[in-house]
Protein backbone atom coordinates (compact mmCIF):
# COMPACT_ATOMS: atom_id res chain seq x y z
CA UNK A 1 0.00 0.00 0.00
CA UNK A 2 1.46 3.33 -1.02
CA UNK A 3 -0.52 5.57 1.21
CA UNK A 4 -3.27 5.37 3.73
CA UNK A 5 -5.12 7.96 5.68
CA UNK A 6 -8.54 7.98 7.17
CA UNK A 7 -11.37 10.35 6.58
CA UNK A 8 -11.33 13.18 9.09
CA UNK A 9 -14.74 12.20 10.34
CA UNK A 10 -13.66 8.54 10.57
CA UNK A 11 -11.36 9.28 13.49
CA UNK A 12 -14.20 9.50 15.97
CA UNK A 13 -16.04 6.51 14.53
CA UNK A 14 -15.28 2.96 15.54
CA UNK A 15 -14.28 0.45 12.89
CA UNK A 16 -17.06 -2.07 12.18
CA UNK A 17 -15.13 -4.07 9.60
CA UNK A 18 -11.49 -4.75 10.48
CA UNK A 19 -9.57 -6.84 7.98
CA UNK A 20 -5.93 -7.78 8.58
CA UNK A 21 -3.58 -9.46 6.11
CA UNK A 22 -6.43 -11.41 4.53
CA UNK A 23 -5.35 -13.92 1.90
CA UNK A 24 -7.45 -16.27 -0.18
CA UNK A 25 -6.08 -18.63 -2.82
CA UNK A 26 -7.83 -20.81 -5.37
CA UNK A 27 -5.22 -23.37 -6.31
CA UNK A 28 -2.33 -21.49 -7.88
CA UNK A 29 -4.27 -18.22 -8.09
CA UNK A 30 -4.08 -15.77 -5.21
CA UNK A 31 -7.40 -13.96 -5.42
CA UNK A 32 -6.90 -11.86 -2.28
CA UNK A 33 -3.30 -11.14 -1.34
CA UNK A 34 -2.76 -9.99 2.23
CA UNK A 35 -5.17 -7.07 2.25
CA UNK A 36 -5.68 -4.88 5.30
CA UNK A 37 -8.34 -2.24 5.77
CA UNK A 38 -10.91 -0.84 8.19
CA UNK A 39 -14.40 0.38 7.45
CA UNK A 40 -15.83 2.77 10.01
CA UNK A 41 -19.33 2.93 11.40
CA UNK A 42 -21.69 4.74 9.05
CA UNK A 43 -19.06 5.00 6.34
CA UNK A 44 -19.60 4.35 2.64
CA UNK A 45 -16.42 2.57 1.68
CA UNK A 46 -15.60 1.79 -1.93
CA UNK A 47 -13.61 -1.18 -3.14
CA UNK A 48 -12.65 -0.26 -6.66
CA UNK A 49 -10.89 -2.42 -9.17
CA UNK A 50 -11.19 -4.20 -12.50
CA UNK A 51 -12.84 -7.60 -12.91
CA UNK A 52 -10.81 -10.30 -11.23
CA UNK A 53 -9.21 -7.90 -8.75
CA UNK A 54 -10.50 -9.89 -5.77
CA UNK A 55 -13.44 -7.69 -4.79
CA UNK A 56 -16.11 -10.40 -4.70
CA UNK A 57 -13.77 -12.89 -3.04
CA UNK A 58 -13.12 -10.36 -0.27
CA UNK A 59 -16.87 -9.97 0.31
CA UNK A 60 -17.34 -13.75 0.24
CA UNK A 61 -14.68 -14.26 2.88
CA UNK A 62 -15.88 -11.47 5.14
CA UNK A 63 -19.52 -12.56 4.94
CA UNK A 64 -18.77 -16.22 5.55
CA UNK A 65 -19.27 -17.69 2.08
CA UNK A 66 -15.58 -18.56 1.77
CA UNK A 67 -12.80 -19.36 4.19
CA UNK A 68 -9.58 -17.32 4.25
CA UNK A 69 -6.21 -19.05 3.86
CA UNK A 70 -4.62 -16.59 6.27
CA UNK A 71 -5.27 -13.29 8.00
CA UNK A 72 -8.16 -12.37 10.22
CA UNK A 73 -11.17 -10.10 10.36
CA UNK A 74 -13.63 -8.69 12.86
CA UNK A 75 -17.17 -7.46 12.30
CA UNK A 76 -18.57 -5.02 14.87
CA UNK A 77 -15.85 -6.10 17.26
CA UNK A 78 -16.70 -9.80 16.89
CA UNK A 79 -13.85 -12.08 15.88
CA UNK A 80 -15.23 -13.76 12.77
CA UNK A 81 -12.26 -15.43 11.12
CA UNK A 82 -13.15 -18.88 12.38
CA UNK A 83 -16.91 -18.40 12.60
CA UNK A 84 -18.35 -15.59 10.44
CA UNK A 85 -21.89 -16.73 11.29
CA UNK A 86 -21.65 -14.93 14.65
CA UNK A 87 -22.01 -11.60 12.85
CA UNK A 88 -24.38 -12.58 10.05
CA UNK A 89 -27.39 -11.00 11.78
CA UNK A 90 -25.63 -7.63 11.49
CA UNK A 91 -24.95 -7.91 7.76
CA UNK A 92 -26.93 -7.52 4.60
CA UNK A 93 -25.40 -8.83 1.40
CA UNK A 94 -26.31 -7.91 -2.16
CA UNK A 95 -24.38 -10.28 -4.41
CA UNK A 96 -23.10 -9.46 -7.88
CA UNK A 97 -25.85 -11.65 -9.37
CA UNK A 98 -29.56 -11.28 -8.63
CA UNK A 99 -30.07 -14.56 -6.81
CA UNK A 100 -33.66 -14.44 -5.62
CA UNK A 101 -36.21 -17.17 -6.33
CA UNK A 102 -37.69 -17.04 -9.86
CA UNK A 103 -40.79 -19.04 -8.82
CA UNK A 104 -41.79 -16.52 -6.14
CA UNK A 105 -43.28 -13.08 -6.69
CA UNK A 106 -41.39 -9.93 -5.73
CA UNK A 107 -43.45 -9.61 -2.56
CA UNK A 108 -43.02 -13.28 -1.63
CA UNK A 109 -39.28 -13.07 -2.18
CA UNK A 110 -38.95 -10.13 0.20
CA UNK A 111 -41.19 -11.78 2.82
CA UNK A 112 -39.12 -14.96 2.57
CA UNK A 113 -35.85 -13.06 2.99
CA UNK A 114 -37.30 -11.24 6.01
CA UNK A 115 -38.34 -14.57 7.51
CA UNK A 116 -34.75 -15.81 7.24
CA UNK A 117 -33.90 -13.13 9.80
CA UNK A 118 -36.71 -14.20 12.13
CA UNK A 119 -39.05 -11.30 11.35
CA UNK A 120 -42.68 -12.00 12.37
CA UNK A 121 -45.29 -12.31 9.59
CA UNK A 122 -47.07 -8.98 10.03
CA UNK A 123 -43.80 -7.07 10.34
CA UNK A 124 -42.28 -8.68 7.24
CA UNK A 125 -45.34 -7.97 5.12
CA UNK A 126 -45.28 -4.30 6.10
CA UNK A 127 -41.52 -4.05 5.53
CA UNK A 128 -41.75 -5.84 2.15
CA UNK A 129 -44.50 -3.50 0.93
CA UNK A 130 -42.53 -0.49 2.16
CA UNK A 131 -39.34 -1.58 0.38
CA UNK A 132 -41.18 -2.42 -2.84
CA UNK A 133 -42.43 1.15 -2.81
CA UNK A 134 -38.95 2.51 -2.07
CA UNK A 135 -37.40 0.70 -5.03
CA UNK A 136 -40.36 1.52 -7.29
CA UNK A 137 -41.60 -2.03 -7.72
CA UNK A 138 -44.99 -1.82 -6.02
CA UNK A 139 -46.76 -2.41 -9.34
CA UNK A 140 -44.70 -5.55 -9.97
CA UNK A 141 -45.07 -6.89 -6.42
CA UNK A 142 -47.31 -9.79 -7.45
CA UNK A 143 -45.32 -10.71 -10.56
CA UNK A 144 -42.90 -13.61 -10.46
CA UNK A 145 -39.24 -12.61 -10.03
CA UNK A 146 -38.31 -14.78 -13.03
CA UNK A 147 -40.26 -12.39 -15.28
CA UNK A 148 -38.57 -9.21 -14.03
CA UNK A 149 -36.19 -7.16 -16.20
CA UNK A 150 -32.51 -7.00 -15.23
CA UNK A 151 -32.91 -3.61 -13.57
CA UNK A 152 -35.99 -4.73 -11.64
CA UNK A 153 -34.18 -7.87 -10.49
CA UNK A 154 -31.27 -5.79 -9.26
CA UNK A 155 -33.52 -3.42 -7.35
CA UNK A 156 -35.40 -6.28 -5.70
CA UNK A 157 -32.12 -7.99 -4.81
CA UNK A 158 -30.98 -4.81 -3.07
CA UNK A 159 -34.32 -4.59 -1.28
CA UNK A 160 -33.83 -8.19 -0.13
CA UNK A 161 -30.37 -7.28 1.19
CA UNK A 162 -31.76 -4.51 3.40
CA UNK A 163 -35.06 -6.15 4.38
CA UNK A 164 -33.80 -6.72 7.95
CA UNK A 165 -32.31 -3.20 8.24
CA UNK A 166 -28.72 -4.41 8.61
CA UNK A 167 -26.06 -2.31 10.32
CA UNK A 168 -23.55 -3.25 7.61
CA UNK A 169 -24.42 -3.65 3.95
CA UNK A 170 -22.18 -5.34 1.40
CA UNK A 171 -23.02 -4.28 -2.14
CA UNK A 172 -21.22 -6.19 -4.87
CA UNK A 173 -21.33 -4.37 -8.21
CA UNK A 174 -24.89 -3.12 -7.62
CA UNK A 175 -25.27 -1.25 -10.91
CA UNK A 176 -23.40 -3.53 -13.29
CA UNK A 177 -25.25 -4.35 -16.47
CA UNK A 178 -28.41 -2.34 -15.91
CA UNK A 179 -29.98 0.63 -17.65
CA UNK A 180 -29.13 4.25 -16.81
CA UNK A 181 -32.41 5.03 -15.06
CA UNK A 182 -32.25 1.94 -12.82
CA UNK A 183 -28.59 2.59 -12.02
CA UNK A 184 -29.47 6.15 -11.02
CA UNK A 185 -32.31 4.94 -8.78
CA UNK A 186 -30.00 2.42 -7.15
CA UNK A 187 -27.35 5.07 -6.50
CA UNK A 188 -29.99 7.27 -4.89
CA UNK A 189 -31.07 4.35 -2.74
CA UNK A 190 -27.47 3.70 -1.67
CA UNK A 191 -26.97 7.37 -0.83
CA UNK A 192 -30.20 7.30 1.19
CA UNK A 193 -29.07 4.25 3.17
CA UNK A 194 -25.75 5.93 3.87
CA UNK A 195 -27.50 9.05 5.11
CA UNK A 196 -29.59 6.81 7.35
CA UNK A 197 -26.41 5.58 9.06
CA UNK A 198 -25.88 2.20 7.41
CA UNK A 199 -22.24 1.22 6.98
CA UNK A 200 -21.81 0.33 3.32
CA UNK A 201 -19.05 -1.69 1.70
CA UNK A 202 -19.42 -1.12 -2.02
CA UNK A 203 -17.47 -2.91 -4.69
CA UNK A 204 -17.56 -1.53 -8.19
CA UNK A 205 -15.49 -1.15 -11.30
CA UNK A 206 -17.31 2.06 -12.19
CA UNK A 207 -14.90 4.80 -11.11
CA UNK A 208 -17.44 7.61 -11.43
CA UNK A 209 -19.86 5.68 -9.23
CA UNK A 210 -17.25 5.24 -6.50
CA UNK A 211 -16.24 8.90 -6.78
CA UNK A 212 -19.84 10.04 -6.56
CA UNK A 213 -20.89 7.86 -3.63
CA UNK A 214 -17.95 6.88 -1.46
CA UNK A 215 -16.21 8.65 1.39
CA UNK A 216 -13.09 6.50 1.19
CA UNK A 217 -11.92 4.28 -1.60
CA UNK A 218 -9.49 1.41 -1.81
CA UNK A 219 -8.01 0.68 -5.24
CA UNK A 220 -7.67 -3.06 -5.62
CA UNK A 221 -5.55 -4.67 -8.29
CA UNK A 222 -4.63 -8.35 -8.50
CA UNK A 223 -5.84 -9.04 -4.98
CA UNK A 224 -3.90 -6.19 -3.37
CA UNK A 225 -4.99 -2.81 -2.05
CA UNK A 226 -2.66 -0.46 -3.93
CA UNK A 227 -4.05 2.81 -2.56
CA UNK A 228 -6.64 3.74 0.04
CA UNK A 229 -7.75 7.20 1.02
CA UNK A 230 -10.59 9.69 1.07
CA UNK A 231 -11.83 10.80 -2.34
CA UNK A 232 -10.57 14.33 -1.66
CA UNK A 233 -7.08 13.11 -0.76
CA UNK A 234 -6.95 10.80 -3.75
CA UNK A 235 -7.87 13.67 -6.06
CA UNK A 236 -5.30 16.05 -4.62
CA UNK A 237 -2.33 15.17 -6.88
CA UNK A 238 -4.37 15.65 -10.04
CA UNK A 239 -6.09 18.77 -8.75
CA UNK A 240 -2.72 20.47 -8.31
CA UNK A 241 -2.13 20.16 -12.04
CA UNK A 242 -4.01 21.85 -14.85
CA UNK A 243 -4.76 19.65 -17.80
CA UNK A 244 -6.14 20.14 -21.31
CA UNK A 245 -7.09 17.81 -24.09
CA UNK A 246 -6.48 18.90 -27.67
CA UNK A 247 -8.17 17.14 -30.57
CA UNK A 248 -6.44 17.57 -33.91
CA UNK A 249 -7.38 16.53 -37.42
CA UNK A 250 -3.86 15.45 -38.31
CA UNK A 251 -0.69 14.87 -36.36
CA UNK A 252 2.84 14.30 -37.61
CA UNK A 253 6.39 14.55 -36.33
CA UNK A 254 7.33 14.83 -32.67
CA UNK A 255 4.65 17.36 -31.81
CA UNK A 256 4.89 16.71 -28.09
CA UNK A 257 8.63 17.26 -28.13
CA UNK A 258 8.21 20.52 -30.04
CA UNK A 259 5.51 21.75 -27.67
CA UNK A 260 7.59 20.95 -24.61
CA UNK A 261 10.53 22.83 -26.12
CA UNK A 262 8.41 25.85 -27.06
CA UNK A 263 6.53 26.03 -23.76
CA UNK A 264 8.79 25.18 -20.83
CA UNK A 265 6.73 23.81 -17.93
CA UNK A 266 4.22 22.03 -20.17
CA UNK A 267 4.07 18.28 -20.13
CA UNK A 268 2.65 16.75 -23.27
CA UNK A 269 1.51 13.20 -23.95
CA UNK A 270 -0.20 11.57 -26.90
CA UNK A 271 -3.60 10.09 -25.94
CA UNK A 272 -4.43 8.78 -29.41
CA UNK A 273 -3.48 9.46 -33.03
CA UNK A 274 -5.70 12.54 -32.92
CA UNK A 275 -5.53 13.63 -29.29
CA UNK A 276 -2.91 15.32 -27.14
CA UNK A 277 -2.95 15.84 -23.41
CA UNK A 278 -1.12 18.81 -21.99
CA UNK A 279 -0.45 19.33 -18.29
CA UNK A 280 1.09 22.14 -16.33
CA UNK A 281 1.47 23.25 -12.73
CA UNK A 282 0.13 26.65 -13.83
CA UNK A 283 -2.90 27.59 -15.90
CA UNK A 284 -2.52 26.90 -19.59
CA UNK A 285 -3.22 29.64 -22.14
CA UNK A 286 -5.03 27.99 -24.99
CA UNK A 287 -4.33 30.66 -27.65
CA UNK A 288 -0.53 30.41 -27.90
CA UNK A 289 -0.65 26.61 -27.86
CA UNK A 290 -3.25 26.47 -30.63
CA UNK A 291 -1.35 29.04 -32.72
CA UNK A 292 1.88 27.06 -32.27
CA UNK A 293 0.23 23.90 -33.50
CA UNK A 294 -1.35 25.68 -36.46
CA UNK A 295 2.09 27.08 -37.35
CA UNK A 296 3.24 23.47 -37.47
CA UNK A 297 0.49 22.75 -40.03
CA UNK A 298 -1.80 20.99 -37.57
CA UNK A 299 -5.48 21.84 -37.46
CA UNK A 300 -6.91 21.95 -33.92
CA UNK A 301 -10.55 20.87 -33.89
CA UNK A 302 -11.19 21.03 -30.16
CA UNK A 303 -9.46 22.22 -27.00
CA UNK A 304 -11.00 21.29 -23.68
CA UNK A 305 -9.99 21.81 -20.06
CA UNK A 306 -10.03 18.54 -18.11
CA UNK A 307 -11.71 18.34 -14.74
CA UNK A 308 -9.61 16.31 -12.31
CA UNK A 309 -11.23 12.90 -11.86
CA UNK A 310 -10.69 9.77 -9.88
CA UNK A 311 -10.33 7.94 -13.15
CA UNK A 312 -7.04 9.75 -13.74
CA UNK A 313 -5.85 8.90 -10.24
CA UNK A 314 -6.77 5.28 -10.77
CA UNK A 315 -4.91 5.10 -14.06
CA UNK A 316 -1.81 6.75 -12.59
CA UNK A 317 -1.71 4.44 -9.61
CA UNK A 318 -2.65 1.17 -11.21
CA UNK A 319 -1.30 1.63 -14.74
CA UNK A 320 -4.58 0.21 -15.97
CA UNK A 321 -5.49 2.07 -19.13
CA UNK A 322 -8.73 4.01 -19.30
CA UNK A 323 -9.61 2.17 -22.48
CA UNK A 324 -9.35 -1.17 -20.72
CA UNK A 325 -11.74 0.00 -18.01
CA UNK A 326 -14.16 1.36 -20.61
CA UNK A 327 -14.09 -1.88 -22.55
CA UNK A 328 -14.77 -3.71 -19.32
CA UNK A 329 -17.81 -1.52 -18.73
CA UNK A 330 -19.08 -2.13 -22.22
CA UNK A 331 -18.47 -5.86 -21.91
CA UNK A 332 -20.51 -6.00 -18.73
CA UNK A 333 -23.27 -4.06 -20.47
CA UNK A 334 -23.03 -1.31 -17.91
CA UNK A 335 -24.20 2.22 -18.22
CA UNK A 336 -23.26 5.32 -16.33
CA UNK B 1 -33.40 -14.53 16.68
CA UNK B 2 -36.51 -16.64 16.14
CA UNK B 3 -35.01 -19.57 14.28
CA UNK B 4 -38.30 -21.38 13.96
CA UNK B 5 -39.60 -18.60 11.69
CA UNK B 6 -36.69 -19.10 9.30
CA UNK B 7 -37.00 -22.90 9.55
CA UNK B 8 -40.72 -22.98 8.83
CA UNK B 9 -40.51 -20.49 5.96
CA UNK B 10 -37.72 -22.43 4.24
CA UNK B 11 -39.84 -25.60 4.44
CA UNK B 12 -42.94 -23.77 3.14
CA UNK B 13 -41.04 -22.04 0.33
CA UNK B 14 -39.54 -25.31 -0.90
CA UNK B 15 -42.89 -27.07 -0.80
CA UNK B 16 -44.60 -24.28 -2.72
CA UNK B 17 -41.82 -23.75 -5.21
CA UNK B 18 -40.69 -27.28 -5.97
CA UNK B 19 -42.63 -30.19 -4.52
CA UNK B 20 -45.68 -30.28 -6.71
CA UNK B 21 -43.69 -29.96 -9.91
CA UNK B 22 -43.95 -32.65 -12.64
CA UNK B 23 -40.49 -34.23 -12.08
CA UNK B 24 -41.29 -34.94 -8.45
CA UNK B 25 -44.73 -36.30 -9.22
CA UNK B 26 -43.38 -38.59 -11.95
CA UNK B 27 -40.48 -39.91 -9.84
CA UNK B 28 -42.35 -40.01 -6.54
CA UNK B 29 -45.68 -41.45 -7.70
CA UNK B 30 -45.83 -42.52 -11.35
CA UNK B 31 -42.60 -44.48 -11.31
CA UNK B 32 -43.42 -46.56 -8.19
CA UNK B 33 -46.94 -47.26 -9.47
CA UNK B 34 -45.61 -48.42 -12.85
CA UNK B 35 -42.90 -50.51 -11.23
CA UNK B 36 -45.34 -52.20 -8.87
CA UNK B 37 -47.84 -52.82 -11.64
CA UNK B 38 -45.10 -54.65 -13.49
CA UNK B 39 -44.34 -56.90 -10.50
CA UNK B 40 -48.00 -57.45 -9.76
CA UNK B 41 -48.82 -58.59 -13.30
CA UNK B 42 -45.63 -60.67 -13.54
CA UNK B 43 -46.38 -62.53 -10.27
CA UNK B 44 -49.88 -63.50 -11.42
CA UNK B 45 -50.86 -64.10 -7.80
CA UNK B 46 -53.83 -61.77 -7.65
CA UNK B 47 -54.90 -59.33 -4.93
CA UNK B 48 -53.86 -61.64 -2.10
CA UNK B 49 -50.21 -60.83 -2.94
CA UNK B 50 -50.74 -57.12 -2.23
CA UNK B 51 -49.63 -57.18 1.46
CA UNK B 52 -46.35 -58.82 0.44
CA UNK B 53 -45.82 -56.31 -2.41
CA UNK B 54 -46.79 -53.28 -0.33
CA UNK B 55 -43.47 -52.86 1.58
CA UNK B 56 -41.60 -52.69 -1.74
CA UNK B 57 -44.00 -50.17 -3.27
CA UNK B 58 -44.02 -48.00 -0.18
CA UNK B 59 -40.22 -48.02 0.02
CA UNK B 60 -39.78 -47.26 -3.66
CA UNK B 61 -42.27 -44.36 -3.44
CA UNK B 62 -40.45 -42.85 -0.51
CA UNK B 63 -36.96 -43.46 -1.91
CA UNK B 64 -37.58 -42.01 -5.36
CA UNK B 65 -39.80 -39.18 -4.14
CA UNK B 66 -37.38 -37.86 -1.55
CA UNK B 67 -34.08 -38.27 -3.42
CA UNK B 68 -35.50 -36.54 -6.52
CA UNK B 69 -36.56 -33.51 -4.47
CA UNK B 70 -33.17 -32.82 -2.96
CA UNK B 71 -31.56 -32.53 -6.40
CA UNK B 72 -33.83 -29.54 -6.95
CA UNK B 73 -34.07 -27.93 -3.53
CA UNK B 74 -30.35 -28.11 -2.87
CA UNK B 75 -28.29 -28.67 -6.06
CA UNK B 76 -30.42 -26.37 -8.23
CA UNK B 77 -30.36 -23.60 -5.64
CA UNK B 78 -26.61 -24.01 -5.25
CA UNK B 79 -26.19 -23.77 -9.00
CA UNK B 80 -28.25 -20.56 -9.36
CA UNK B 81 -26.65 -19.14 -6.20
CA UNK B 82 -29.89 -18.67 -4.28
CA UNK B 83 -28.51 -21.15 -1.73
CA UNK B 84 -25.97 -18.44 -0.79
CA UNK B 85 -28.88 -16.43 0.54
CA UNK B 86 -29.63 -19.25 2.97
CA UNK B 87 -25.98 -19.64 3.93
CA UNK B 88 -25.89 -15.92 4.77
CA UNK B 89 -28.94 -16.16 7.03
CA UNK B 90 -28.11 -16.08 10.74
CA UNK B 91 -29.27 -19.63 11.45
CA UNK B 92 -27.12 -22.65 12.30
CA UNK B 93 -26.14 -24.74 9.28
CA UNK B 94 -27.63 -27.85 10.92
CA UNK B 95 -31.01 -26.15 11.24
CA UNK B 96 -30.81 -24.82 7.70
CA UNK B 97 -30.20 -28.29 6.30
CA UNK B 98 -32.98 -29.75 8.45
CA UNK B 99 -35.29 -27.12 6.97
CA UNK B 100 -34.14 -27.95 3.43
CA UNK B 101 -34.85 -31.63 4.09
CA UNK B 102 -37.96 -31.19 6.25
CA UNK B 103 -40.30 -30.75 3.31
CA UNK B 104 -38.83 -33.74 1.48
CA UNK B 105 -39.28 -35.92 4.57
CA UNK B 106 -42.88 -34.78 4.91
CA UNK B 107 -43.62 -35.41 1.22
CA UNK B 108 -41.81 -38.75 1.33
CA UNK B 109 -43.97 -39.76 4.29
CA UNK B 110 -47.13 -38.71 2.43
CA UNK B 111 -45.95 -40.51 -0.74
CA UNK B 112 -45.81 -43.74 1.23
CA UNK B 113 -49.51 -43.53 1.94
CA UNK B 114 -50.58 -43.24 -1.68
CA UNK B 115 -49.99 -46.96 -2.38
CA UNK B 116 -51.30 -47.85 1.09
CA UNK B 117 -54.49 -45.91 0.39
CA UNK B 118 -54.97 -47.68 -2.96
CA UNK B 119 -54.25 -51.08 -1.34
CA UNK B 120 -56.98 -50.43 1.26
CA UNK B 121 -59.57 -50.92 -1.49
CA UNK B 122 -57.95 -54.03 -2.95
CA UNK B 123 -56.80 -56.13 -0.02
CA UNK B 124 -57.36 -56.81 3.66
CA UNK B 125 -54.89 -54.65 5.57
CA UNK B 126 -56.46 -55.20 8.99
CA UNK B 127 -53.47 -57.19 10.23
CA UNK B 128 -50.99 -54.35 9.71
CA UNK B 129 -49.17 -53.20 12.85
CA UNK B 130 -49.67 -49.47 12.26
CA UNK B 131 -47.87 -48.38 15.41
CA UNK B 132 -44.65 -49.92 14.16
CA UNK B 133 -45.24 -49.16 10.49
CA UNK B 134 -45.68 -45.41 10.93
CA UNK B 135 -42.32 -44.72 12.63
CA UNK B 136 -40.67 -47.11 10.17
CA UNK B 137 -42.06 -45.19 7.20
CA UNK B 138 -40.93 -41.96 8.83
CA UNK B 139 -37.40 -43.30 9.33
CA UNK B 140 -37.28 -44.58 5.72
CA UNK B 141 -38.33 -41.09 4.59
CA UNK B 142 -35.61 -39.51 6.75
CA UNK B 143 -32.84 -41.88 5.66
CA UNK B 144 -33.81 -41.58 1.96
CA UNK B 145 -33.94 -37.79 2.23
CA UNK B 146 -30.54 -37.65 3.89
CA UNK B 147 -29.16 -39.98 1.20
CA UNK B 148 -30.56 -37.51 -1.35
CA UNK B 149 -29.01 -34.64 0.61
CA UNK B 150 -25.61 -36.31 0.67
CA UNK B 151 -25.82 -36.86 -3.09
CA UNK B 152 -27.08 -33.32 -3.69
CA UNK B 153 -24.21 -31.69 -1.82
CA UNK B 154 -21.63 -33.95 -3.44
CA UNK B 155 -22.31 -32.74 -6.99
CA UNK B 156 -22.68 -29.38 -8.69
CA UNK B 157 -25.26 -29.98 -11.44
CA UNK B 158 -28.88 -31.13 -11.17
CA UNK B 159 -28.40 -33.80 -13.84
CA UNK B 160 -25.38 -35.12 -11.93
CA UNK B 161 -27.52 -35.39 -8.81
CA UNK B 162 -30.19 -37.36 -10.70
CA UNK B 163 -27.63 -39.66 -12.29
CA UNK B 164 -25.72 -40.18 -9.06
CA UNK B 165 -29.05 -40.87 -7.29
CA UNK B 166 -29.87 -43.62 -9.78
CA UNK B 167 -26.50 -45.17 -9.09
CA UNK B 168 -27.83 -45.88 -5.59
CA UNK B 169 -31.58 -46.12 -6.18
CA UNK B 170 -31.82 -48.78 -8.84
CA UNK B 171 -29.48 -51.30 -7.17
CA UNK B 172 -31.41 -50.71 -3.93
CA UNK B 173 -34.61 -51.95 -5.58
CA UNK B 174 -33.00 -55.36 -5.99
CA UNK B 175 -30.61 -55.45 -3.07
CA UNK B 176 -32.79 -54.26 -0.18
CA UNK B 177 -35.41 -57.00 -0.18
CA UNK B 178 -38.16 -54.83 -1.66
CA UNK B 179 -39.58 -57.52 -3.94
CA UNK B 180 -37.18 -60.46 -3.41
CA UNK B 181 -35.97 -61.61 0.03
CA UNK B 182 -32.34 -60.75 0.71
CA UNK B 183 -31.79 -64.47 1.42
CA UNK B 184 -32.63 -65.28 -2.22
CA UNK B 185 -29.75 -63.11 -3.46
CA UNK B 186 -26.38 -64.67 -4.37
CA UNK B 187 -24.21 -65.00 -1.24
CA UNK B 188 -21.62 -62.49 -2.50
CA UNK B 189 -24.29 -59.78 -2.83
CA UNK B 190 -25.81 -60.21 0.60
CA UNK B 191 -23.16 -58.19 2.52
CA UNK B 192 -23.95 -55.29 0.20
CA UNK B 193 -27.63 -55.56 1.11
CA UNK B 194 -26.84 -55.26 4.78
CA UNK B 195 -24.75 -52.14 4.19
CA UNK B 196 -27.75 -50.36 2.66
CA UNK B 197 -30.02 -48.80 5.29
CA UNK B 198 -33.17 -49.35 3.24
CA UNK B 199 -32.81 -53.12 3.83
CA UNK B 200 -33.59 -52.52 7.51
CA UNK B 201 -36.55 -50.26 6.75
CA UNK B 202 -38.02 -52.76 4.32
CA UNK B 203 -37.53 -55.53 6.90
CA UNK B 204 -39.73 -53.60 9.35
CA UNK B 205 -42.37 -53.02 6.66
CA UNK B 206 -42.46 -56.73 5.79
CA UNK B 207 -42.80 -57.55 9.47
CA UNK B 208 -45.63 -55.09 10.04
CA UNK B 209 -47.65 -55.93 6.89
CA UNK B 210 -47.40 -59.73 6.74
CA UNK B 211 -45.21 -60.75 9.67
CA UNK B 212 -42.30 -61.95 7.58
CA UNK B 213 -39.19 -60.15 8.84
CA UNK B 214 -35.67 -61.50 9.35
CA UNK B 215 -34.15 -59.15 11.92
CA UNK B 216 -35.36 -57.81 15.28
CA UNK B 217 -37.22 -54.50 14.92
CA UNK B 218 -34.95 -52.93 17.53
CA UNK B 219 -31.92 -53.64 15.35
CA UNK B 220 -33.72 -52.33 12.25
CA UNK B 221 -34.66 -49.07 13.99
CA UNK B 222 -31.19 -48.66 15.48
CA UNK B 223 -29.45 -49.13 12.10
CA UNK B 224 -31.87 -46.74 10.37
CA UNK B 225 -31.33 -44.07 13.04
CA UNK B 226 -27.57 -44.49 12.83
CA UNK B 227 -27.66 -44.22 9.03
CA UNK B 228 -29.74 -41.03 9.26
CA UNK B 229 -27.20 -39.41 11.58
CA UNK B 230 -24.23 -40.59 9.52
CA UNK B 231 -25.65 -39.32 6.21
CA UNK B 232 -26.70 -35.98 7.74
CA UNK B 233 -23.30 -35.26 9.24
CA UNK B 234 -21.50 -36.42 6.10
CA UNK B 235 -23.63 -33.91 4.16
CA UNK B 236 -22.80 -31.09 6.58
CA UNK B 237 -19.11 -31.98 6.29
CA UNK B 238 -19.35 -31.83 2.49
CA UNK B 239 -20.97 -28.39 2.64
CA UNK B 240 -18.26 -27.11 4.97
CA UNK B 241 -15.51 -28.59 2.81
CA UNK B 242 -16.73 -27.74 -0.68
CA UNK B 243 -19.38 -25.03 -0.49
CA UNK B 244 -17.82 -22.76 2.12
CA UNK B 245 -14.28 -23.29 0.86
Amino acid sequence: MKNESTHSSSDDRRPVIEVRQLTKRFGEVTAVDGITFDVFQGELFGFLGPNGAGKTTTINVVTGLARPDSGNFRISGLECTQNPRVAQHLMGVVPDESNLYPELTGFENLCFCAALYGMPKRERRIRAAELLKTVGLSDAAQRKFGGYSKGMKRKLTIAAGIIHSPQILFLDEPTTGIDVASARQIRQLIAGLHEGGTTIFLTTHYIEEAERLCERIAFVVKGKVVQMDTVANLLQPVQQKKAMLFSVSNMFGDLCGKLAAAFPGLECSTVSSRQLRIESAHSISIGPVVRFMEDQGIEVTEARRLTPSLEEVFVRITDIELDAMRKEKEKSGGSQ
Amino acid sequence: MKWWIAFWNIVLKDMRAYYLKPPNISWGLMFPVAWTGMFFIRSGLGFESIPSLLPGVVSISVLFGTTSMLAVTVTFEKKNRSFERLLLAPIPLELLMLAKTGGAIFFGFLNAFVPIFVALFLADLSTIDWLTLLPAVMLIAVVSTFLGLWIAVSVSEVFEAQTFSNFFRFPMIFLCGLFFPVESLPVFLRPLSYVLPLTYGVDILHGTTHGNHTMPFALDFAVLTGACLLLFFMSLRNIHRSWIA
